[in-house]
């Protein structure tokens, strides 16, 4: 019987064996898979155990953390929500996140190995240190500016330093308040629902995702491109265009929205936005030298980060003689981003060089100890400096005494240019209303600021000259505010 | 002649130092200490990481637990000084780590908590225990009552049949506010009861019978009827009170003592075609275990069919989320196996929380008791003492087979209480007197002068 004992002990022993392989696979060998596996909470649990860090403008936060006794612990709230939900996007425990929210998610949420001088401590401890501090780059005068200028009509502002490339104001309009998507349960899925379905897009980033026809905008680029190519080298020789102007190898003819174009000067074109000048011209410069313009100012760039993603702006590499007649003056297929105007306006106000945008300052520990800051780097020369120099002083004149008569400051230089682009079949779509334009302080070394203004619902005034009803003022409004010394 | 006389008459001399079994009491003092000591600091542990403060009325449960082990050690250095010095104190851990760890999943079911229940009938454990280790003097007494175990056995496995059942089985008996699983209770009695019943008859079985071709023999219908009447009765068991998991432990003892007193492999050989014929049968027709088979061959199922992970979904990301160290005790999210996470899935949270390093150590601390219940088993002289060890450490192994395996998705999931650590008053009770038998058979075992006599006879 002994011997039969000690089998049935080997037996015994085998299923210690069995038992200990098989914990030893699911423990060390599945664990990565079973901890991916969307079904377990444990990843959600640990990630909103602790208050999420916070993003911060001017160094106060626009965020906060509220401790909600669920299984998912903390929910994000917003200090005033629909003024920086462009800025911030949402963060939802239901919906995932967006925008800085989103960009800079590792940061916030205590998973950057940044935020701990010992990575590994963590590890081993399975503990996570707690979420960091973005600090962006938007002034909060600048984006209430904006924000308050657009008065809940549907638009959007872009503002920035041209010299360095920082952001400081990015609004959208209708906007929403992010914390209505903060949590879970049937409230969230509600109010998402309705978001999505609201036709006025108050969750869309319009300074961001939403792609405009920049209409007379456009002609700072064409005319910058001419200064280059040498197709122009007097601003103020006349251009021998005719008004209406044909469209080459077409019988469609181009006209004006105001008078005195025949024969004008491209100095004037730009101060009085005439259409058959500047169509003349971006013909002349070519599509190749249009093509090259363009795409040093941004256009045709979908790896643009700020850090969140910027939809590409167009001009088409591909086109006919007519087609890129209304190409140059912002038609056809050409469109851009609101944040891409501005970069325009901020390439000739910092004598050509385009500084990369970007909407983070740094990054902190929950303590303030810095983790990185903004990579600044600049994305090229747009243009030459005398090119640039030449363009201020176009630009300045449309605010003195062309079509951006609303933008003036005193006590500043201020240049612009108006915009109103017609899109849909037949023009049958609400036409936008543009403004974008630099200023800078009197004396001052540096431009303090490029903006540019997009307004949809300029019905009433078709013409040109809505650019500088609709939207200057609001231009003109950041401006102020960004001149104003913090 | 004379010289024979001569030998005799001579005093026996001193039996060398190695030879002599020495006691080693002071041994179990010094390891059960030790683990009421580790019970303790994961009590204090698992309050502290949860409140950031040491709980209440430790200095109490301490002293309770302390007094507790040391009752326990008295009843052995007086009942049965010679039994085996790692019993006990394996016993005592296992039991104080069941309780830290229902106290920490306490934490997160604040409307039911079962600490306290749980603790109460560990001290009736012990109280049993004692009373065990007293009055029983010699294993062989319990041979006498044979055929009243199993009588009393049936009776206890049958009753459950006529109470409500509870969680999709009927092996619950509600009375007054009490719950009650006599299905633990009952195997105690079947193991008795096997193990008189094959020491009787052994030798008809291990060479009786008509030989059918080559090794093969059949069985006197004698011995054979109540073979066939225990795999019924598990069987049946099985279907009425859905409890797949008790008729396995039955079945499984059953073939391990017939192997053990009989040592024919067709023994076993035919106990696993028996159950796997009614496993079959059972898993085709029985819903209840059929759907226990299909988690276990694909337990994330629930979750492409958008129903969300299942109890053993749960348990799994439990034990891969414990990784190689563990989440730290009171720092796992194992309360989301739901209702059984204090019973049936407890070793999930030690998984979780105490990693592959303390679920190994878990294990191969059942191991250590199986082990010195074979070790009893080998060293007793008696067939039936043999038996009865064999018995009672494959029932230990069994049970924390088909429990661990389950949990882990090593084999298909059957509702079982790990011994000592789960929550359930009748399991902790019925382990602490398998517990009692294992210190009086190794006191047995161990005893030198039972040796000598054993010799003598």
């Amino acid at each position: 019987m002994i011997r039969y004992i000690r089998w049935c002990g080997y037996f015994c022993a085998a299923l210690v064996v069995a038992l200990l392989c098989n914990v030893a696979r699911v423990q060390i060998w599945e664990s990565a898979a079973y901890g991916a596996n969307p079904a377990n909470k444990r990843p959600a649990i640990a990630r909103y155990a602790e208050p999420r860090g916070d993003v911060l403008v001017d160094g106060k936060p626009v965020t906060g953390s509220r401790d909600s006794g669920q299984l998912l612990r903390h929910e994000r709230t917003y200090a005033n929500g629909p003024l920086y939900a462009p800025v911030t996007g949402f963060s939802s425990q239901t919906y995932g996140t967006s925008f800085v929210e989103r960009a800079e998610d590792p940061l916030l949420s205590g998973t950057d190995p940044g935020l701990s001088a010992f990575p590994l401590w963590y590890d081993l401890a399975r503990g996570r240190p707690a979420g960091g501090n973005v600090a962006t780059t938007i002034r909060a005068a600048l984006q209430s500016a904006a924000y308050t200028g657009l008065a809940g009509k549907r638009g959007a502002v872009a503002a920035l330093e041209p010299a360095t490339g920082r952001i400081l104001a990015l609004v959208s309009s209708p906007s929403y308040d992010p914390a209505v998507l903060s949590g879970t349960g049937t409230r969230v899925k509600a109010a998402w629902e309705r978001l999505n379905a609201d036709p006025a897009k108050p969750m869309l980033n319009r300074a961001l995702r939403e792609t405009y026809p920049p209409g007379s905008t456009f002609k700072i680029v064409t005319a910058a491109a001419a200064l280059e190519a040498g197709v122009v080298t007097d601003v103020d020789a006349p251009t021998e265009t005719p008004d209406p102007y044909p469209l080459p190898g077409t019988s469609t003819l181009l006209p004006n929205a105001g008078t005195g174009c025949v024969d004008a000067s491209m100095a004037e074109a730009v101060q009085w936005s005439c259409n058959t000048v500047m169509a003349k011209i971006g013909v002349q410069v070519g599509l190749e030298g249009m093509v090259r313009a363009a795409q040093r100012l941004g256009f045709n760039d979908d790896t643009l980060r700020v850090p969140s993603w910027v939809s590409r702006s167009n001009f088409d590499t591909d086109m006919s003689p007519d087609q890129l007649a209304l190409s140059a003056i912002g038609q056809f297929n050409t469109k851009a981003t609101p944040l891409q105007m501005a970069m325009v306006a901020a390439a000739v106000a910092n004598g050509g060089e385009l500084k990369s945008p970007h909407l983070v300052d740094r990054t902190t520990q929950d303590d303030g100890d810095l983790v990185r800051n903004a990579d600044q780097h600049t994305l090229g020369r747009a243009m030459s400096p005398g090119t640039a120099m030449r363009m201020q002083e176009l630009m300045v004149k449309v605010v003195r005494d062309g079509t951006g008569r609303n933008a003036a400051i005193p006590g500043a230089t201020v240049g612009g240019k108006t915009g109103t682009a017609q899109h849909g079949v037949g023009n049958a779509g609400t036409p936008y209303a543009w403004f974008i334009s630099w200023a800078k302080a009197d004396g001052a070394p540096f431009p303090a600021v490029a903006v540019a203004v997009v307004v949809e619902d300029a019905a009433a005034n078709r013409r040109d000259i809505s650019g500088n009803s609709a939207a200057a003022p609001i231009a003109r409004a950041v401006m102020e505010a960004a001149l104003r010394k913090p | 002649m004379t010289a024979l006389t001569a030998k005799v008459a001579e005093p026996a001399p001193p039996p060398p130092r190695g030879d002599r079994a020495a006691k080693r009491r002071g041994v179990e003092l010094a390891l059960l200490t030790g683990a009421v000591l580790i019970s303790v600091l994961g009590h204090l542990h698992v309050g502290y990481a949860s409140t950031g403060r040491l709980p209440e009325g430790s200095s109490h449960y301490a002293a309770g637990l302390f007094g507790a082990a040391l009752l326990a050690h008295l009843a052995v250095r007086f009942g049965a000084p010679h039994a085996d010095p790692l019993v006990l104190p394996i016993a005592f851990l296992l039991n104080g780590l069941g309780l830290v760890l229902i106290r920490r999943l306490d934490l997160t079911t604040p409307h039911h908590l079962t600490a306290g229940e749980q603790l109460r009938w560990s001290a009736l454990g012990v109280v049993l225990f004692v009373l065990v280790v007293g009055l029983l003097r010699d294993h062989r007494v319990l041979q006498r009552y044979a055929y009243l175990s199993v009588a009393v056995a049936l009776v206890l496995m049958l009753v459950p049949v006529f109470f409500p059942a509870v969680n999709g089985a009927h092996i619950w008996i509600r009375l007054a506010g009490l719950s009650f699983q006599p299905g633990e209770f009952a195997k105690i009695l079947l193991a008795v009861f096997f193990a008189s019943y094959l020491a009787a008859n052994r030798t008809a079985l291990a060479l009786g019978g008509r030989r059918l071709f080559w090794k093969l023999k059949l069985l006197p219908g004698r011995v054979l009827g109540p073979i066939l009447t225990i795999w019924l009765l598990s069987v049946g068991v099985l279907i009425l009170e859905r409890d797949l998991g008790t008729s396995l432990l039955f079945f499984g003892l059953f073939v391990i003592m017939l192997f053990t007193a009989t040592g024919r492999i067709g023994w076993i050989a035919i106990g696993l075609l028996l159950a796997a014929v009614g496993a079959y049968a059972v898993a085709t027709f029985e819903p209840h275990v059929h759907g226990r088979v299909d988690d276990w061959m694909n337990p994330f199922a629930s979750i492409d069919r958008g129903e969300g992970p299942g109890q053993l979904a749960q348990s799994l990301f439990a034990f891969g989320a414990g990784g190689l160290l563990g989440a730290g005790l009171g720092h796992g999210q194992s309360f989301l196996i739901g209702f059984a996470a204090k019973s049936d899935f407890i070793l999930a949270t030690a998984g979780e929380e105490l990693g592959l390093v303390g679920l190994a150590a878990i294990l191969l601390l059942y191991g250590l008791l199986v082990d010195r219940g074979f070790r009893a088993g080998l060293a007793l002289r008696d067939p039936f003492g043999r038996l009865l060890a064999t018995g009672l450490a494959s029932i230990l192994a069994l049970q924390v087979f088909v429990i661990a395996g389950g949990v882990t998705g090593l084999i298909p999931l059957t509702g079982m209480a790990m011994p000592f650590l789960a929550q359930g008053g009748s399991s902790v009770v019925t382990n602490w007197i398998i517990v009692a038998l294992l210190i009086r058979l190794g006191d047995c075992a161990r005893r030198p002068q039972a040796a000598a006599r054993e010799v003598a006879e």
